[in-house]
């Protein structure tokens, strides 16, 4: 990973954020050290429909927590369905429903008296398409979530957006215009603006739903590095189309095809020797 | 402090969505009362007379608004000579021709300023321009400002609706060798038809109900118009005269006028609703 | 046998029975294009009447008002007499009934709209969708003067009854004042407002659905409730929009003639009293235009009209510059 950042480098960025400890690499093939660490998200037998579609069939899985597990599969197969299921954006939707249980922690987020907006409080998003608030400076989006749990100090709110633009790696780039347009940076800087408004807001879990689909490839390199930095302290779940993104940065690989769960396993594994036919055909591009 | 807090953000969150409830609840409270009203007030003298008699002499009850129906169904028709050749050939070039240039934007820009226009203006003009010149109010300078008031809202309809025909319909017509001309009339038009159809309705609608201009270009007459050239009655204002009369009588014919004139304009709205429908499932 | 000979020739069909490529190309070409020619000019010359109509307007209230015009100058603006008898006319209670009536709806019918069109975008699950959408598009299609009958009959009356005594009670003079007879600026107001709902609504449902839907789940994602979000993804991007829907819809009630006359009691004088009768531009122009027994009357009458058209006017270009903006806005950030 870092060879591959360095060679693409942009000529006015700064060097990697700093960091003591190295970097674990990954190389695609070999197989992932999985932190056997404790459950995370523990989803049963969850299913989702859009009015009479159904978009998901008793899916089950468990994330463990600091791990980056993906969420690979054609068009339409459901992962983003089953990602937005996680901080419950799937019933936003008009006409949305869903059977099972999603389980953080073990507490039931879905369950009858779960407050959905304490849920995404805890759980952050970040979407395919980069999109600061068009109407907001850089300080006023990373301190969007802050302001709305009632933080107001401006000390504190200034410590806090410093530190989220620190960790989403973009700090250097805008210390210098925190009141500049949050929509006047180039698109991969809009979406590290966009991962740093997640993290302020003192997140466990941070979901990406194709967070790199729209992005140059410099701007891919950039937030795979940060994915991989950031899984030291959130468990990170990611969507991507792109196989070798998922090779390269998560732990963990779910393959879905039509709603269904079809192999879910530690990614080097699941790349080099699948355990099921349709896995393999996908991934060596037999469809999808 | 924090739960509080979060309980009411809570709070807010479910009274605002009940204001905005309630603003959509309470936009049905007037439609409600008038429609009621109308209705009611308006039945009571809603027969055959109604539709067939003329006014009865000042001071006496009975007569009817036989003059005003028949004579705004024919400022309506005499405005939509004015209105609907103009708006849609005008509209019909803004689609096909106008996608750029300093005219074409001119007339885009000028047809939204001329529909905001208030309506007693264009009464006006039109007097400046026919009765003045005739010497007498007359159907023709009704049908006239009425018809200047269909000309913006027709030409931004066809406009919109033309424009919604894909551009594999024009070139398939085009790659058979039809000309251009053809293409736009025969093909593109008349796939947009029902849409255009509607846009003309809803502007017939839209002047059928008007008062305003009427009053000092068509003015009023108590008999059958003889012809155009004569002042002519119509539904709008004789309701009008008679709702600010004295007379009870002429209070309910106010309301059975407006009834009829209600009815009239809801059921082309209607029609061209229905119209429209059927022109989206045909472009599908 | 013939036929088809001449057929051939006349199709540029030489002897050895093969079309001749040239004759047939060039035969075609110039008629479909001058038939193209022709249509272009006459669709050309049909837009051309639009602007020539707006030309026209603008013309002929210009040349009518002219005497007044000469005669009164910019004193016209600043006169509160209006004396046909005399011969002495001044706008001023007109101009002031008129924007008074209007503001006053506008500050009644804006949050209803807004929420009204929130309510359609944003909280209302589909089936309470059609019926809201559907009250206010008829509200928009009824005829001013049915609006003015109902004014009269049944609005002024209930207003006489039981709002300005509460109006009169809670805030007194010099708002508040009486007498009421329920013919006053205050019904005026209140009728406007919802004449001009459904334009507010209408708008403001144009902007706010053009805002990508993405905004509002960022929002939602953050932990933010429906209102915070609308808040931070829809209202404060729309903004500029809002007030062009909302500037369009003073516009309308600006011009508004038929309800106003018939339930403002049309009588010329200035008062911050909102249940003292008032005037309008409009309605003196209704009330006296046919009747106008001297040339400048008339020319007084149309130098109202010419006033009220310049404001309503550029009332309407500014809405609309702003109403296109931002709707271009959230294009061009969206691709």
């Amino acid at each position: 990973m870092t060879t591959m950042t360095e060679e693409l480098k942009e000529p006015n960025s700064q060097a990697a954020p700093t960091h003591a400890t190295p970097k674990p690499q990954v190389a695609a093939g070999q197989a992932a050290k999985s932190v056997a660490g404790r459950v995370k998200i523990d989803v049963q037998n969850y299913s989702a429909w859009f009015r009479e579609k159904r978009a998901l069939y008793d899916v089950s899985l468990t994330m463990a927590e600091k791990e980056v597990t993906a969420i690979i599969g054609p068009s339409g197969c459901g992962k983003s369905t089953l990602i937005r299921a996680f901080n419950r954006m799937h019933e936003t939707v008009a006409g949305a429903r869903s059977e099972g249980r999603i389980l953080m922690e073990g507490k039931d987020i879905l369950g009858p008296r779960v407050d959905p907006v304490e849920v995404r409080r805890r759980i952050g998003m970040v979407f395919q398409k980069p999109s600061p608030f068009p109407t907001m400076s850089i300080f006023d989006n990373v301190a969007a979530g802050l302001r709305l749990n009632g933080m107001r100090d401006r000390r504190v709110l200034e410590g806090k957006v410093e530190w989220a633009l620190h960790k989403a790696a973009l700090w250097e780039e805008v210390k210098d215009g925190l009141h500049k347009a949050g929509a006047a940076l180039s698109g991969g800087q809009q979406q590290r603006l966009c991962i740093a408004r997640a993290l302020a807001v003192d997140l466990d879990v941070l979901l990406m739903d194709e967070p790199c689909s729209a992005l140059d490839p410099i701007s891919t390199a950039k937030i795979e590095e940060l994915i991989l930095e950031l899984k030291q302290n959130y468990t990170i779940v990611i969507v991507t189309h792109n196989m070798q993104q998922a090779a390269r940065v998560s732990q963990r690989t779910a393959f879905m095809l039509n709603g269904k769960l079809i192999e879910y396993d530690e990614t080097g594994k699941m790349f080099t020797n699948p355990s099921n036919k349709l896995t393999e055909d996908y991934i060596t591009g037999r469809f999808g | 402090m924090s739960f509080d807090f979060q309980a009411r953000r809570r709070y807010i969150d479910r009274i605002m969505a009940a204001l905005c409830a309630g603003a959509a609840l309470l936009a049905f409270i007037p439609l409600a009362s008038l429609l009621i009203y109308v209705t009611s007030q308006g039945l009571s003298r809603f027969d055959w007379a109604f539709f067939t008699h003329l006014p009865a002499p000042v001071g006496e009850s009975g007569g009817g608004m036989g003059n005003a129906i028949i004579g705004t169904l024919t400022l309506v028709f005499l405005a939509s000579l004015v209105g609907i050749p103009v708006g849609l050939f005008a509209g019909i070039y803004l689609a096909e021709y106008g996608k750029q240039g300093k005219f074409a934007w001119l007339v885009r820009f000028t047809a939204d300023i001329l529909s905001g226009v208030p309506s007693i203006v264009t009464g006006i003009v039109a007097y400046q321009l026919v009765v003045k010149n005739m010497g007498h109010f007359s159907a023709y300078a009704g049908g006239i400002a009425l018809g200047f008031m269909m000309i913006p809202m027709v030409t931004r309809t066809t406009e919109e609706l033309v424009k919604m025909i894909p551009l594999s319909i024009r070139e398939s017509s085009l790659a058979l060798g039809v000309p251009q001309w053809k293409t736009i009339l025969q093909v593109v038009v008349a796939t947009a038809r029902n849409g255009i159809l509607t846009g003309v309705l809803l502007s017939l609608a839209r002047v059928a109900g008007e008062t305003a201009p009427l009053l000092f270009t068509a003015f009023n007459n108590q008999y059958w118009a003889g012809s155009p050239n004569q002042p002519t009655a119509s539904l709008t204002v004789q309701v009008f005269t008679y709702a600010i009369s004295p007379f009870d009588d002429w209070h309910a014919q106010a309301w059975t006028g407006a009834l009829v004139l209600l009815l009239i304009v809801l059921s082309i709205n209607l029609t061209a609703r229905l119209v429209f429908k059927n022109s989206s499932q045909m472009l599908r | 046998m013939e036929a088809l000979e001449s057929l051939k020739t006349k199709n540029g069909v030489g002897e050895g029975g093969k079309p001749s490529p040239a004759s047939f190309l060039s035969d075609h070409q110039g008629v479909a294009a001058l038939g193209d020619k022709i249509f272009k000019l006459v669709t050309q010359l049909f837009a051309g009447l639009v602007l020539l109509l707006a030309v026209l307007v603008a013309w002929e209230l210009w040349l009518s008002s002219r005497p007044a015009l000469a005669k009164f100058g910019w004193s016209f603006l600043v006169t509160s007499d209006w004396d046909p008898v005399q011969e002495i006319f001044g706008s001023v209670p007109f101009v002031y009934g008129t924007l008074a009536s209007s503001l006053l709806a506008l500050l009644i019918a804006t949050p209803l709209g807004l929420g009204i069109s929130l309510f359609l975008t944003e909280l209302a699950p589909m089936k309470l969708r059609e019926p809201v959408a559907f009250v206010v598009e008829i509200l928009a299609a009824i005829p001013s003067v049915v609006y003015g009958l109902w004014g009269m009959f049944v609005l002024a009356p209930l207003m006489r009854v039981y709002v300005d005594p509460v109006g009169m009670k809670l805030i007194g003079p010099p708002f508040f004042a009486p007498p009421s007879t329920g013919l006053s600026l205050f019904t005026a107001g209140i009728i406007l407002a919802i004449m001009i709902l459904p334009t507010i609504t209408a708008l403001s449902r144009e902007v706010f659905e053009a805002v990508p839907n993405v905004y509002r789940e960022s929002a939602l994602a953050l932990g933010a409730t429906r209102w915070e979000a609308i808040q931070m993804a829809v209202l404060k991007a729309s903004k500029a929009g809002v007030v062009g829907g909302v500037m369009l819809g003073l516009g309308r009630a600006l011009g508004e003639t038929m309800a106003v006359t018939m339930v403002i009691g049309n009588k010329p004088e200035v008062s911050i009293n909102l249940l003292a009768a008032s005037h309008s531009m409009a309605s003196v122009i209704a009330n006296e235009f046919s009747e106008a027994v001297s040339d400048m009357h008339v020319a007084a009458l149309a130098e109202i009209g010419l006033l009220l058209m310049a404001i309503t006017l550029i009332l309407n270009m500014l809405a609309h510059l702003l109403i296109w903006a931002t709707t271009q806005k959230f294009k061009a950030v969206h691709k």
